[in-house]
């Protein structure tokens, strides 16, 4: 095993080493991507997972019921356990061939960022450790979590959580993009749908029938007048609508999807009961049925700034030259956050979604992977040495 | 061997070679050097996945292949540099045996890598393919490693073709079906036993490659196919089930034009084995139709086969190579 000193030695070498390490990154990125994995469908992708951690020398190579994909790397001493984890499913529908192609500066392909490269890290990562000689003291948990997005709801990674006798030191939670993300503040969210349908004795050509889509823009305009504070923090996405089938055809059902994201949880619980209010003012005023179904209801929460894992992120970042860019997010960090685990949220490389081609296919660049992967290194040498050794050396 | 014998001792799956470290430790027992050329002509969006999957799996991860080679017509689109980016030997097609000129198609790259690469196998894959795996080099690979015997492996597949309305579930190989199958079912009953005998991916022995001429056109694959087969008989072949291909779909007219082609190398072939004796001279033209403006017109197309002759006999490659001159005693 290296000896190295602290993490400032080995982070320039690691992004070098990762580097060269660019086709076997690319290919496991192409591999994970080209796998369809939409939400409640992951087990395809998860099992390659599970056979590069097998190669890979990983222990326990595993899926759990929830379908999420487990392999452990033992450390030199054990007794502690970081969990490293990387979302699983795509919001991709199951398309039969959904071929990546790789460019010298980028790479395009369906949700390629989101999240197969952050998957596409997490398997190359143990070849990056064993190219650097370097053994963590810590066992790492690597886990490919399924049901994540959508009606999934982290489901994946809070049954694990929920349900496991394992007991984690510190977490971190990998997304595709954007890298220089830290995320270690959790907003809390709201998460749901409203269906806007007809009554069965609705009057199909009466005068002035107009359907669903009519009152559900009363809903939409009334959910727009909601006053949003800008502090705390909040924010209310309206994210997919969809109704009707024709031209000619009145729709049916029309069905909303959307968020509410704030810093403070009264403010979430005060926009829900806005929202509900909205809801049954319509159906009363239409005739219809106007139903809200909030299936996720996530906390605020997660690490001040001061945390030291929070530092010590800052501080691989910059050592790496990568900027820092600091936001709350909604995501896997909140399952930790609500089990009391330090995590943090980073990205592996700059990307875009290419709404040229179509709703789905992305690019991520190739050159800032090296940096991304040797952060990930570089923090999981922190979150190891953090309680051993005091604060980690690097910040 | 008769043929029901030799589809079941020399058809395989790729599956029965997904351990690349017993296949390394066996190519390493045989002092075996391997070698994948990829021809190319404007491959530019499917050129860099076919070398980074096969450099990451096949050469850093488990050291199969010595040398990653890609052949290029004179692509106008960015081939050669995705190619270069990953790692790959780009080689201008023009710029290998100079002094022999340049000729246009296939063929001629698949020739001239034999005088660039240094493998004792060498593996041929076509780069328009969208779902391309390892497993495409390793299975052509596995019966060369494992059994001496054989010379030359095809690979077969379910063949998807992709058209703007979504996957179609078969319907690939129509040239085989319509042209290739019926002529060899004619005339080389064995030679049906090769399910797709013009795939692009096949490897095959250096020993073997050096004493074949090579059309450098369309032909080229049911040519080699007829030479390994007079000189060293079926069980030289073996097939690899390679599961899926999924790649351009090619329009009927362009179709016609490779069946017209390959249907002249087949007849010279019958002709020059003493199979058809009085072959007349045969047309060079092909001529399809199109409708202008209400006007059916001929669209003609002219084909004549150019051919390399074997690489042992070109004075560059044996001096390369170590060996006399051609002629030499």
């Amino acid at each position: 095993m290296t000896d190295w000193k602290n993490i400032r030695d080995i982070l320039p070498v690691a992004r070098q080493t990762a580097a060269e390490l660019r086709e076997v990154m690319l290919a496991n990125l192409v591999l994970i991507c080209e796998i369809p994995a939409p939400t409640f469908a992951e087990a395809d992708r998860v099992r390659l997972i599970l056979q590069r951690f097998t190669e890979l020398g990983l222990e326990n190579c595993s899926s759990d019921d929830f379908g999420n994909g487990f392999g452990l790397m033992r450390g030199t001493e054990g007794g502690r356990t970081l969990l490293l984890e990387a979302n699983a499913d795509t919001f991709v529908a199951d398309r039969k061939h959904q071929a990546v192609e790789i460019f010298p500066d980028r790479i395009v392909g369906p949700f390629v960022g989101d999240n197969s490269l952050a998957l596409a890290a997490m398997v190359t990562l143990p070849t990056l450790l064993e190219r650097l000689g370097l053994r963590l003291r810590s066992d790492v948990l690597f886990m490919a979590a399924s049901r994540m997005l959508n009606r999934g709801n982290i489901e994946g990674l809070r049954q694990f959580l929920d349900g496991t006798p394992m007991v984690f030191s510190a977490g971190l939670c990998v997304e595709g993009v954007q890298i220089g993300r830290l995320n270690h503040r959790c907003l809390g969210m709201l998460r749901g749908e409203i269906l806007c349908r007809l009554p069965d004795d609705y009057r199909w050509s009466g005068p002035g029938s107009a359907g669903s889509i009519v009152p559900m823009s009363d809903v939409i305009q009334r959910l727009s007048a909601i006053p949003i504070p800008q502090r705390p923090q909040t924010t209310v996405v309206l994210g997919s609508i969809h109704g009707g089938l024709s031209y000619q055809n009145i729709a049916r059902e029309t069905l909303l999807k959307f968020e509410v994201r704030s810093e403070s949880r009264d403010v979430l619980a005060a926009i829900r009961s806005q929202i509900q209010d909205v809801c049954d003012d319509v159906a009363a005023h239409k005739g219809m049925e106007v139903r809200l179904d909030i299936f996720a209801n996530r906390e605020p929460g997660g690490l001040d700034g001061s945390h030291p894992m929070v530092k010590a992120a800052k501080a691989v970042q910059s050592i790496l030259g990568i900027p820092t860019v600091v936001y709350s997010t909604t995501s896997a960090l909140s399952a930790l956050a609500g089990k009391g685990i330090p995590a943090v949220t980073v990205g592996v490389s700059t990307g875009e979604r290419h709404h040229e081609l179509d709703e789905i296919d992305e690019f991520v660049s190739i050159e800032p992977m090296a940096a991304g992967l040797a952060q990930i290194a570089g923090l999981l040498m922190a979150m190891d040495g953090e309680e051993r050794d005091g604060p980690a050396a690097v910040a | 061997m008769d043929l029901q014998q030799w589809l079941k001792s020399n058809t395989y799956h790729h599956s029965q070679f997904w351990d690349l470290r017993k296949m390394i430790a066996e190519k390493e027992r045989r002092n075996l050097k391997l070698s994948l050329c990829i021809p190319t002509l404007n491959e530019g969006k499917t050129i860099g996945k076919e070398i980074v999957l096969f450099k990451s799996e096949l050469m850093i991860r488990y050291p199969l292949l010595d040398e990653i080679a890609v052949i290029d017509s004179g692509s106008s689109d960015n081939t050669r540099e995705v190619a270069s980016a990953f790692g790959a030997d780009v080689h201008l097609s023009s710029a290998i045996l100079p002094e022999l000129g340049e000729k246009k198609g296939k063929g001629e790259n698949l020739w001239k890598a034999l005088h660039q690469l240094k493998g004792d196998i060498i593996v041929y894959v076509d780069a328009d393919i969208k779902n391309i795996r390892p497993h495409f080099i390793s299975g052509l690979l596995g019966p060369l490693i494992y059994r001496p015997e054989v010379m030359y492996v095809k690979a077969f597949y379910d063949r998807p073709l992709v058209s703007p309305q979504g996957i179609r579930p078969s319907g690939g190989g129509r040239v085989t079906e319509i042209l290739v199958r019926p002529l060899f079912s004619m005339f080389f009953p064995e030679l049906t036993g090769l399910i797709q005998p013009l795939a692009g991916e096949y490897a095959a022995r250096r020993e073997v490659l050096e004493r074949l001429p090579f059309p450098i056109g369309y032909g080229v694959e049911t040519s080699h196919i007829i030479d390994v087969y007079k000189t060293w008989g079926l069980d030289a072949f073996a097939q690899t089930d390679m599961d899926q291909r999924v790649h351009r779909n090619q329009p009927t007219r362009d179709l016609g034009r490779m069946a017209f082609a390959i249907l002249r190398t087949f007849f010279y072939r019958l002709h020059s084995m003493g199979m058809i004796r009085d072959l007349p001279d045969l047309n060079a033209v092909f001529r399809q139709f199109q409708c202008n403006a209400g006007v059916y017109e001929p669209v003609e197309w002219e084909w004549r086969e150019e051919e390399r002759p074997p690489m042992l006999e070109v004075p560059a490659y044996r001096a390369l190579r170590g060996l006399p001159p051609p002629g030499a005693s």
